[in-house]
């Protein structure tokens, strides 16, 4: 175990190295394309073995991993916002041929309008694929992610993609202190990978098959069964993770000081960072304020988190993305969660920090504040008051 | 008891095994069945979506004796640079060839960034286009590959249009841009020409591309017991050449012994039945024949044996 100071790219890229995948697919997108250049330089130099493929487009890059996964091998890809949009078709496919693909999605918003800069819109399109999905708070759980995040997919109980998802620049270009584990405990941590089923003429097998109406029901069932059981399996990788690197990865989610909270804030990604020190001032104050970061967020685990939530009376949602014409993402899906309980809660929903949008204390305060005075719905926050905002 | 005797060879071509639900006279699945019968087994098959793959694989029924993966339209060329890149990697591509598969819309159209990536990065897989003219699976709509005046869904004959009014993409030579070693075109109409490419293409390492002329019935509107002799026209008129190139040069062209006229291949399709039903018809025919006589002036289809 080494603690070296170094940009969260290269924490993912050297986690990933770690993991030893044979094949490497990427193409260059903004803030994603740091991770592949470290990658290139360790193959380049030899001190990594592996067939990286330069390809044409992500569409491509993801259907290369997804052959090569099906072919044997662990294989890894990334990307970030347009790229991830692009390669959505394929993930769905990826998840429904259960190939236990990793990739990263470095956190970027979607155009229009254009921009560079970072929120939860893009991996959130394809929540919906069948993809297991972890949020990063910072470049070290982004490394330790990686290993959990092979470990879990490969896992012959759950066989499906998993994305480590970082926040573009926040997380990808800021350089911290990471604990980088030795190869041997990498290897102690995550077997090799053993396929189910490989492409191998020896034992001629068909995938990627045509389902009638009379099956398709049952294959997507059979991955909700998958993306249910891979809950306890992500726990058990969780424990074992603090067993083999000396140090917690907690997998789920974290609860951060809330013993005897009464209000609780939910938010994923950097800016629980920046919520856990908001928390801290208002306990100072005196105040009962606690934060749950989520960080497996496909599976949904809906029990825990509904028990780790349950003491709390009002619940502040922050989301770092939108539905269009709905609410934010995750505050839509916590606040189901209490539909119909007993004991009445105020559960308030807000939208932050899109395209890159400072997520500061001050948002943060703001929206605890606009929670006490009652439950809102998606309520942007931070919205310039110079524009003229009713304009079509 | 019976014992039927069959030769090895024709053994091989239950790689490709019977029981499919393609429509009789289907070209594509002819075709597919000559290339893994020249293929043998030692081979990764990768498919787009399409009739073949449709036809071939309803789960749980395969078609399939070699191992074959199908994902999605545009990217069995992508599919298959991964499986050669896995094969490279573990060191087992001595041992494996790779094919990958597609009709004309996954290959010229909507696959064509994917196939274009995969030949300029030298991946050793045969590119097998199954060219019937249109998209068929989705009911006969015109593709790049739709040849001049064909009628399709998308591309209808009628008051004011004799059909599709597009040239057919001159896909080889696009995938003779990329400096590739072997490029070929082949037909269901002549199987043993079509055996000898794919053993030959499969002898040759790095990216290969064949085209291969396969009827659709359906979608051509001719009698199913017309693909073969249809094939053999499409060559003998000149409209789809049979040729070779290896590193860029042209070392085969099948010569025509005796040519036929255009319109012998275009009266038996319905897909071509404006054609003489309509004054414009007139016009487009000269066309398309004018289409044949640039081919076999250019590829030397009627030029004297050295």
């Amino acid at each position: 175990m080494a603690r070296r100071i170094i940009e969260g790219s290269r924490a993912v890229a050297e986690a990933v190295a770690l993991c030893k995948p044979q094949v490497v697919a990427a193409y260059p997108i903004t803030p994603q394309t740091h991770i592949v250049h470290e990658l290139a330089q360790l193959v380049a130099d030899g001190n990594l073995k592996l067939e990286f493929v330069n390809v044409e487009s992500e569409h491509s890059a993801a259907s290369v991993v997804l052959g090569a996964s099906a072919t044997g091998v662990r294989v890894f890809t990334s990307s970030s916002s347009q790229g991830l949009v692009l390669m959505a078709e394929v993930l769905f496919n990826i998840a429904g041929m259960r190939l236990p693909v990793v990739l990263a999605c470095v956190n970027r918003a979607v155009s229009a309008p254009l921009s560079i800069w970072t929120d939860h819109q893009d991996s959130m399109v394809v929540r919906d694929a069948g993809i297991l999905q972890f949020y990063s708070e910072n470049a070290q759980e982004a490394a330790d992610l990686t290993y959990l995040a092979y470990r879990v997919a490969e896992d012959h109980r759950v066989l499906l993609p998993a994305m480590v998802c970082l926040d573009g620049y926040v997380i990808s270009h800021a350089w911290e202190v990471v604990d980088m584990p030795e190869a041997d405990q990498v290897d102690a941590y995550l077997p090799p990978f053993q396929p189910r089923y490989r492409l191998d003429p020896t034992h001629p097998v068909s995938m990627g098959m045509y389902a009638e109406p009379d099956k398709y029901l049952e294959a997507r069932y059979m991955v909700q069964r998958a993306m249910e059981r891979s809950i306890g399996i992500i726990q058990d990788a969780s424990n074992d993770f603090e067993r083999v690197f000396g140090r917690p990865c907690p997998g789920l989610m974290e609860e951060y000081r809330m013993e005897d909270a009464d209000t609780v804030m939910v938010a994923m990604g950097s800016m629980a960072s920046t919520a856990k020190m908001v928390v801290d001032q208002h306990r100072e104050s005196g105040e009962k304020l606690g934060l749950l970061k989520l960080i497996t967020y496909r599976p949904f685990p809906e029990k825990l988190l509904y028990q780790a939530l349950e003491p709390a009376s009002r619940v502040v949602v922050l989301d770092k993305a939108v539905s269009l014409g709905a609410q934010g993402p995750l505050g839509t899906e916590v606040r189901s969660m209490f539909l119909g309980q007993p004991r009445p809660r105020s559960v308030s929903t807000f939208i932050l920090g899109l395209g890159g949008r400072d997520v500061t204390e001050s948002v943060i305060d703001d929206a605890l504040r606009k929670a006490r005075r009652g439950q809102q719905t998606g309520e942007f926050l931070d919205l310039r008051s110079d524009l003229d905002l009713e304009e079509v | 008891m019976l014992e039927k005797k069959v030769s090895p060879r024709l053994e091989m071509s239950h790689l490709f095994a019977s029981g499919h639900s393609a429509c009789s006279g289907c070209g594509e699945a002819l075709a597919a069945r000559l290339v893994l019968w020249a293929a043998g087994p030692d081979v990764i098959a990768t498919s787009a979506t399409g009739c073949l793959e449709v036809f071939s694989s309803n789960y749980p029924n395969s078609a399939w004796e070699v191992p074959w993966i199908h994902s999605l339209f545009e990217n069995s060329a992508a599919i298959a640079s991964g499986v050669e890149a896995a094969l490279r990697v573990t060191g087992k591509l001595d041992q494996v060839r790779v094919i990958a598969q597609a009709g004309d819309g996954g290959t010229a159209d909507i696959g064509l960034q994917a196939l274009s990536g995969m030949l300029e990065r030298g991946h050793d897989v045969l590119f097998v286009c199954y060219d019937n003219e249109a998209y068929m699976n989705t009911g006969v709509q015109r593709s790049g590959l739709t040849p001049l005046g064909a009628h399709t869904g998308t591309s209808p004959s009628g008051q004011t249009s004799s059909g599709n009014p597009n040239l057919k993409k001159d896909m080889p030579q696009i995938a003779l841009a990329h400096r590739i070693p072997y490029v070929a075109t082949a037909s269901v109409g002549y199987p043993f020409d079509l055996e000898k490419k794919v053993k030959k293409a499969l002898s040759i390492r790095g990216p290969k591309y064949m085209q291969i002329f396969s009827n659709c019935p359906l979608g051509w509107r001719h009698d199913p017991s017309e693909t073969i002799t249809l094939a053999k026209l499409a060559v003998e008129t000149g409209l789809f050449p049979l040729y070779e190139y290896e590193d860029g040069q042209l070392v085969s062209a099948r010569r025509i012994a005796s040519k036929k006229p255009v319109e012998d291949y275009l009266r038996p399709q319905g897909r071509y039945g404006h054609l003489f039903a309509q004054e414009s018809g007139v016009e487009m025919v000269a066309r398309i024949q004018a289409q044949a006589d640039v081919n076999i002036e250019r590829y030397g289809l009627m030029a004297k044996k050295e």
